[in-house]
């Protein structure tokens, strides 16, 4: 028997869906043409009023948002409702200097964790459980997103954040948590300690584990489920769309995740021309809320890349699934759940240097924990003929990058020319995760 | 009063110097003293040629970051207690060191101490005021 959370909508057939998208989109759409100025301009400029959304596939018409739009309207310009109303932000790392910020209002609130919620009941956690949640607390959405949902469901949250991993397996067995939220690497990291600790996983409570905010393979989910003892499902979601819970994996299916279409419009687009593909086809997938408040957005560019299943699901649902994200149209790197834009770190090597310096960042899987190092070529502006002065020099880039992103990396000084360029244009990024 | 020291970057791996050495003798250009600092990850050889400028230019384009800087070579008798006279006075004149290296000359007779210090105008002054000989780069060409 499946769980439902809210059986109605979960499982409505498709024409009744769409006139509900269909109704909100057009809502939506004139109201945010109404309130955002640059929204306003963009459509405009396109030649499209509010009124010329008759159908669902006039979507295509308005034009795309992307990062930089976000960037460009820093911090609260894409906000649809005064400041007052705004009851909390978050924000992720943005592609240069300033962060992403996105804003909900109470009702946001109430939206989020209601759609958290459900995406838990997909997992098959119900108000008994004790549901660990190791994602982190902050401006990231995962932790505290995770928590409202676990609350709504009425279940009990550990809010235990990440980190202290010796500290959470002794709550996990001691509070006999059954569902475990984390990325997946950390959970491969509880695992390894659970090992080395001589702890069993077979004499812990926990039953499922729900992962996001980073890539993972089909491989690592054999190995979390194998070493764990548990069944792991995959979440998604973005900041810019929400947080966790924009789609989530049933226990019933065989594949894929459902989006929650009643409050996300999917769409997927061929990265390069930006026109909408066929059902099934892979591509750029591109979201479009359709009930939020406080920071509602229209076509998002996600880069993340996927395909839209229309397939009757085993669990009964008519939500469309979307294949588990297989890469990125863009170069950012997802280390340890927080995500890295090597435009990033060439901001803080020029914040550093002065000069535009060439790099090279190299990530690892050592273990089960991710590592970057960044290798910068010496030129003559930063050399120096005492030791001493090239040590601090690595040592504040590397603490520049750990301020910025939050992520702790290696700097490795090389010589001239050791990292290579191709059609002149150096390669910036070696992923040697076998993801 | 001052002597000009060829720097470059060195990654720990092999066969760096042997290059640099070669590099430097099918110019012609004789190495008069060299040092090398360490790292885990990298090395900054330290070098005295015979000439300056054309080793800056043949290390450079053969892709290594060069730089030059000047050091403060300091000549003593080469018998015991040579060098602790020195160090001494360097103590007493609160001069601080970054780095040194040291070689013998051909006679055997004397030796140059290669000296980087944080403030080089007070270490000459102070060197020369306690009766030391300092060298300029022809001189130690010459030697």
């Amino acid at each position: 028997m499946t769980l439902y959370w809210e059986e109605e909508i979960e499982t409505l057939p498709r024409v009744g869906l769409e006139s509900i998208q269909l109704k909100r989109l057009q809502h939506l759409v004139a109201r945010v043409y109404k309130k955002v100025a640059p929204y306003r301009e963009k459509m405009d400029a396109a030649g499209i009023k509010p009124e010329d959304i008759q159908s669902l596939a006039d979507l295509a018409k308005l034009p795309f948002t992307v990062k930089e739009d976000l960037r460009d309207n820093y911090p609260f310009g894409l906000f649809t409702v005064p400041m007052d109303q705004v009851v909390r932000v978050h924000a992720s790392s943005g592609t240069t200097g300033k962060p992403t910020v996105v804003g909900y209002t109470q009702k946001d609130i109430e939206t989020w964790s209601g759609l958290m919620a459900r995406a838990l009941t997909l997992a098959g956690a119900t108000a008994k459980d004790m549901v660990h949640n190791a994602y982190g607390y902050g401006l990231f959405t995962g932790g505290l997103g995770a928590h409202y949902g676990i609350e709504r469901l009425g279940a009990t949250v550990i809010p235990v954040s990440g980190g202290n991993t010796k500290r959470q397996i002794t709550i996990m067995k001691d509070f006999h948590s059954t569902v475990l939220l984390a990325t997946p690497s950390y959970a491969l990291n509880l695992a390894e300690t659970m090992e080395s600790l001589d702890v069993d996983p077979k004499s812990l409570s926990l039953r499922v584990g729900v992962f996001g905010a980073e890539p993972w393979s089909e491989n690592m989910r054999d190995e979390v489920e194998r070493k764990l003892n548990i069944k792991a499902v995959d979440i998604y979601g973005l900041s810019e769309v929400m947080g966790p819970g924009v789609a989530m994996q049933c226990l019933e299916g065989e594949t894929g995740l459902h989006i929650f279409e009643d409050h996300f419009l999917p769409e997927i687009i061929d990265p390069d021309t930006g026109e909408v593909l066929p059902p099934g086809e892979k591509g750029e997938l591109v979201f479009t809320t359709l009930t939020k408040e406080a920071f509602p957005i229209i076509r998002y560019r996600t880069k993340d890349i996927s395909r839209l299943m229309y397939d009757t699901c085993a669990c009964g649902r008519t939500l469309v699934r979307m294949e588990k994200v297989t890469g990125r149209t863009d170069d950012m790197l997802i280390i340890r759940g927080v995500n890295v834009f090597p435009s990033q770190i060439e901001h803080v090597l020029m914040g550093t240097e002065g000069v535009e310096p060439h790099y090279q960042i190299v990530v690892n899987r050592e273990g089960n924990m991710d590592t970057m190092a960044v290798e910068v070529e010496v030129s003559e502006d930063i050399f120096s003929d005492e030791i001493k002065v090239l040590e601090n020099l690595t040592k504040c880039i590397q603490m520049d990058i750990k301020d910025m992103l939050g992520v702790t990396c290696r700097v490795r000084l090389v010589e001239p020319k050791t990292i290579q360029r191709s059609e002149g244009k150096a390669q910036r990024v070696i992923d040697n995760r076998k993801l | 009063m001052r002597v000009e020291q060829i720097a470059v970057f060195l990654e720990n791996k092999s066969g760096r110097l042997a290059e640099i050495t070669a590099k430097l003798a099918e110019e012609n250009i004789n190495i008069r003293a060299l040092s090398v600092a360490d790292t885990a990850d990298f090395g900054i050889l330290r070098l005295i040629v015979d000439n300056v400028e054309k080793a800056k230019s043949t290390l450079k384009s053969s892709g290594f970051t060069v730089g030059i800087t000047n050091v403060i070579a300091v000549e003593v008798a080469d018998k015991t207690g040579g060098l602790a006279g020195v160090l001494k006075t360097i103590e007493e004149e609160k001069l601080n060191v970054e780095y040194m290296y040291a070689f013998v000359n051909k006679t055997g007779e004397n030796a140059v101490l290669i000296f980087r210090f944080d403030d080089m105008d007070q270490a000459i002054e102070s060197l020369q005021r306690t009766g030391y000989t300092i060298l300029s780069g022809k001189e130690i060409c010459a030697l």
